[in-house]
């Protein structure tokens, strides 16, 4: 009925699957009609494979033909990497409510280091304002279009919330073509080129994390961020699902991502769950830590704790 | 020689200096990365005490010109009168832990260029943070952990450690209010 | 081979070629057809955003008619087809017409699916072998399964007996008999994986009941009888066939018996969340009564409640069930009714308040509602060149060449 796709991109073989695959788009290519748009590089575009399928040498292919797209598209010269996993590596990400003053701060800093849509609007970072003492549990009290002269505001606290990398991802569960997954270092990226947009993922998300591209995006090409990853920050189309991957771009390069280093109070941590010494490891093993719905049982690396 | 040419320099000469603490303490606020991130001017701190973690810290958020302490205070005779002053640092508000601090509780009154501690050990500026955590412990613990306070740099590898005061200012420790960024569009705006 | 050719001009002629009514319902149809298809166009090239979906709340108009239809689809089938089993006489002789709405309303409901992608041209992507189906983990791959196996399941039974008809022959029970069994659990196959669709999603506490699978599958035994009553009386009003009123009553029957259990089990389900009044309650009561001042959805569920409570008396009462100016009555009351509750009553309060407490009123914008009635007039199209042909083959006014005929 269905086949699983390999979790190691590397090393194709041309099986009967990959055969009947092949000619299946030979023929469906010789009877696509020759548009405006179908020169090769729509049909390349077109008859992209699965990320995971492709051998390296046909990722390769496909992020020097992004490359080319985008510096073409945005005037400047554009990366694409492909960086995969660091083996014994699995993220984890700390914030601290005791800290967090609600200043956006980082879903600013996300939007120019992930290159999301300004218009129409794209954030991956929610920041959830409560009252104290009010019930928060079902998020209902929340205000996220708060908009005082200066925060943090009396008697409020504040909650940004975003992908929270669950090991159990109820949205790579739904999703009907594959196209979003967990990656070995934890993070869930979604292929651009694979996702049909149904949304599915967006119903299945307990978190309000994932994104739509209602629109074609919309990103200055000066504000344009060319260092960018294929399963991350390169720019998306118009009818994908988007969301946060711990600015894979960043952190498979080892470096902290963009709104860690952004929030002017440190409430942000991040490092190798797997590492006992770890800013992250601490965090769980010292703080009170929780994690957003735990009853749904999706188990999050994402870790609220108060550190006062 | 005109007279106006060498006004000149001296006005630019004078605006530096009227400007500069102004930048330096603004970046002793919380908005502080720009001089933070600059990592040319980075040292390696925690070198003598085995009980801090390799890292790197920017110099000291000092006002621009007033470090070395000692190039006015070697000619004073300290006074070591609780006061108020009246002669210099009017502009120092000290609000921390209320009325029971004052300057040489932490500020060394015989080698002014050093902070001491409460057993009398004198610190270098840069080691700050052992000053402060001799009362915040559990703040200095967790900062030693990399868990109090930002870190930028490398989550694996060189960390980015700030001391102290370059969030907080030892004078007047609590956080100042910032201007929040712009809300979210709401979505029956987005069209 | 010539036969064949022969017999297929025979068979375009016979949908090509008719009155002026015909012509004119059609060129009705197709005017809606071809704003949708304008609208759907509009769509393609400025996005989703035309739409009034927005990641708050991101299924509307859409998945609601699709959620509709898959029960039109689920109960046309299981109401008739027995009948060829059993030889219920009366109704066995209407089966196929259920057939063909159950057809027509699978494409349907493909066809509100593709409106709602937002790369419909990587439908591929979800095909096995070829693309990269996630079964079984996805219940929306389930439900690709599902609705192509039952489509394929209905075209070839009801053109398997058309044709067999067309030849003057009456259709073997045999060949026939096992598609018709598999096709009723299938029916109900269809309409419990679309509502495991949304039931699975611990995300949405609304959609997270156990209780929303039987739910769909009493009120589709109450829409798609419904459809089915109404477009028996036109059927044949306006062609040959005879469909005794004994038909159209039972059918009236088994409607109001599906209702009360419908009614019964939307009981339920109220009683639960209202009594135990858990922070789960949020979605049942902004569609009841609002939330946070939010109320845009409130009057609608209140007619929906009002209509089917009337509609279920009068199917129950056998004095207005047997008269048809009650029975339509019932009928457009049920109707409508259930294409609320079950729509957009459904949908909607999955994402409200969404998984972060926000509230976004979500209503239809003219490029949803067009699209929409663009794809019901391509149904009824559909619909209508299907009966078009089927009609004189089952009267035995048109009859395909061949060689037995001619020797005969």
């Amino acid at each position: 009925m269905s086949k699983k796709i390999r979790n190691n991109p590397l090393g194709i073989k041309l099986n009967r699957r990959n055969f009947i695959k092949g000619s299946a788009m030979g023929l469906a290519a010789s009877a696509l009609p020759l548009t405006k748009k179908a020169d090769a590089s729509f049909l390349d575009v077109f008859f992209q494979k699965h990320f995971r399928e492709m051998s390296k040498q046909e990722i390769q292919e496909v992020l020097d033909r992004f490359e080319k797209t985008y510096s073409e598209e945005y005037g400047k010269k554009v990366s694409v990497k492909a960086t995969p996993a660091i083996p014994g590596v699995l993220f984890g990400y700390g914030l601290d409510l005791s800290r967090c003053i609600g200043c956006r701060r980082c879903v600013y800093a996300c939007v120019g280091e992930n290159n999301q849509s300004r218009d129409p609007q794209i954030h991956w970072i929610t920041v959830l304002r409560f009252k104290n003492g009010e019930k928060w549990v079902d998020l209902e009290n929340s205000e996220s279009y708060y908009n005082p002269a200066e925060v943090p505001e009396p008697d409020h606290f504040y909650m940004p919330v975003q992908c929270q990398q669950c090991e159990n991802p109820p949205c790579v569960r739904a999703c009907p073509t594959q196209a979003t997954w967990k990656e070995p270092d934890g993070i869930v990226v979604v292929d651009y080129n694979w996702c049909i947009g149904c949304r599915y993922c967006m119903a299945a998300c307990p978190y309000g994390a994932r994104h739509f591209n209602w629109s074609k995006p919309n990103i200055p090409p000066d504000e344009l961020n060319p260092e960018t990853h294929y399963l991350g920050n390169r720019p998306r189309y118009n009818g994908v699902v988007e969301k946060c991957t711990f600015c894979i771009q960043r952190t498979r390069a080892g470096k902290y991502p963009a709104c860690v280093e952004v929030c002017p109070v440190g409430a942000r941590k991040f490092g190798n769950l797997l590492d006992p010494a770890s800013e992250i490891r601490y965090c769980i093993e010292n703080k009170r830590v929780f994690r957003l719905k735990e009853d749904l049982n999706t188990y999050p690396k994402f870790y609220y704790f108060f550190a006062t | 020689m005109r007279r106006g040419s060498a006004v000149l320099p001296i006005f630019i000469l004078i605006t530096w200096i009227l400007v500069l603490p102004v930048i330096a303490l603004d970046s002793g606020n919380t908005d502080h990365q720009d001089t933070s991130n600059n990592t040319d001017t980075v040292y390696k701190g925690g070198s003598q005490n085995p009980d801090i973690p390799d890292f790197f810290v920017p110099p000291p958020p000092f006002s621009e010109g007033i470090f070395p302490c000692s190039g006015c205070h070697k000619e004073m005779k300290p006074n070591k009168q609780r006061r108020k002053l009246e002669m210099f640092h009017q502009d120092i508000e000290l609000k921390h832990a209320g009325p029971q601090q004052w300057c040489l509780d932490c500020h060394n009154a015989d080698d002014r260029d050093k902070l001491h501690l409460i057993d009398g050990r004198l610190i270098d500026f840069k080691e700050s943070y052992l000053l402060c955590g001799q009362c915040h412990g559990t703040n200095f613990r967790d900062w030693k952990a990399g868990v109090h306070g930002k870190r930028t740099g490398e989550w694996n590898g060189k960390k980015l450690y700030r001391l102290c005061v370059h969030c907080h200012n030892p004078h007047q420790p609590r956080f100042k209010p910032l201007a929040p960024k712009p809300p979210p569009v709401r979505p029956e705006d987005i069209k | 081979m010539a036969e064949i050719i022969r017999n297929f001009f025979k068979a375009l002629r016979q949908i090509t070629i008719g009155d002026r009514k015909y012509y004119m319902w059609l060129a009705f149809l197709s005017f809606f057809i071809f704003v949708g298809l304008a609208a759907y166009v509009q769509q393609l090239n400025r996005g989703l955003i035309v739409t009034a979906m927005r990641d708050q709340v991101s299924w509307g108009l859409y998945i609601s008619n699709f959620t509709f239809l898959v029960g039109v689809a689920a109960a046309a089938v299981v109401l008739v087809v027995p009948a060829y089993i059993y030889n219920f006489k009366p109704i066995k002789e209407i089966a196929i017409l259920g057939e063909m709405l159950a057809t027509t309303a699978v494409i349907l409901c493909i066809l509100f699916v593709m409106v709602d992608m937002g790369q419909p041209t990587r439908i591929w992507h979800l095909l096995p072998f070829v693309g990269a189906m996630n079964f079984p983990s996805s219940l929306l791959a389930w439900d690709v399964v599902v609705l192509s196996g039952y489509l394929v399941i209905n075209l070839t039974i009801f053109l398997y007996a058309l044709y067999k008809l067309s030849l003057g022959k009456e259709y073997s029970l045999q060949f026939i008999a096992p598609l018709i069994i598999l096709s009723i659990p299938w029916a109900v196959g269809i309409h419990t994986v679309t509502a495991f669709l949304y039931n699975g999603l611990s995300a949405r506490p609304f959609w997270n009941a156990s209780i929303l699978a039987p739910r769909f599958l009493a009120s589709a035994f109450c829409s798609g009888p419904a459809i089915m009553l109404v477009l028996f009386q036109i059927i044949r009003k306006v062609s040959r066939i005879e469909i005794e009123d004994k038909a159209i009553f039972k059918i009236a029957e088994l409607i109001a018996y599906a209702m009360c259990l419908n009614l019964f089990l939307f009981g339920a389900e109220v009683f639960k969340e209202f009594y135990s009044g858990s922070i789960h309650l949020a979605p049942m009561k902004y569609l009841f009564f609002g939330l946070h001042g939010k109320t845009s959805m409130v009057p609608w569920m209140w007619w929906s409640v009002i209509l089917n409570i009337t509609a279920l008396i009068l199917f129950l009462t056998p004095s207005t069930r047997k008269n048809f100016l009650t029975l339509n009555t019932a009928c457009i009351c049920m109707l409508m009714g259930i294409y609320i509750e079950k729509g957009m009553g459904v949908v909607v309060p999955g994402f409200v308040p969404t998984t972060l407490g926000e509230i976004y009123e979500y209503s239809p914008t003219n490029y949803e509602i067009l699209i929409t009635m663009g794809i019901w007039a391509l149904g009824a199209f559909i619909y209508t060149l299907m009966l078009k042909f089927a009609i004189p083959v089952y009267t035995g006014e048109l009859r395909f060449e061949s060689k037995k005929n001619k020797t005969a």
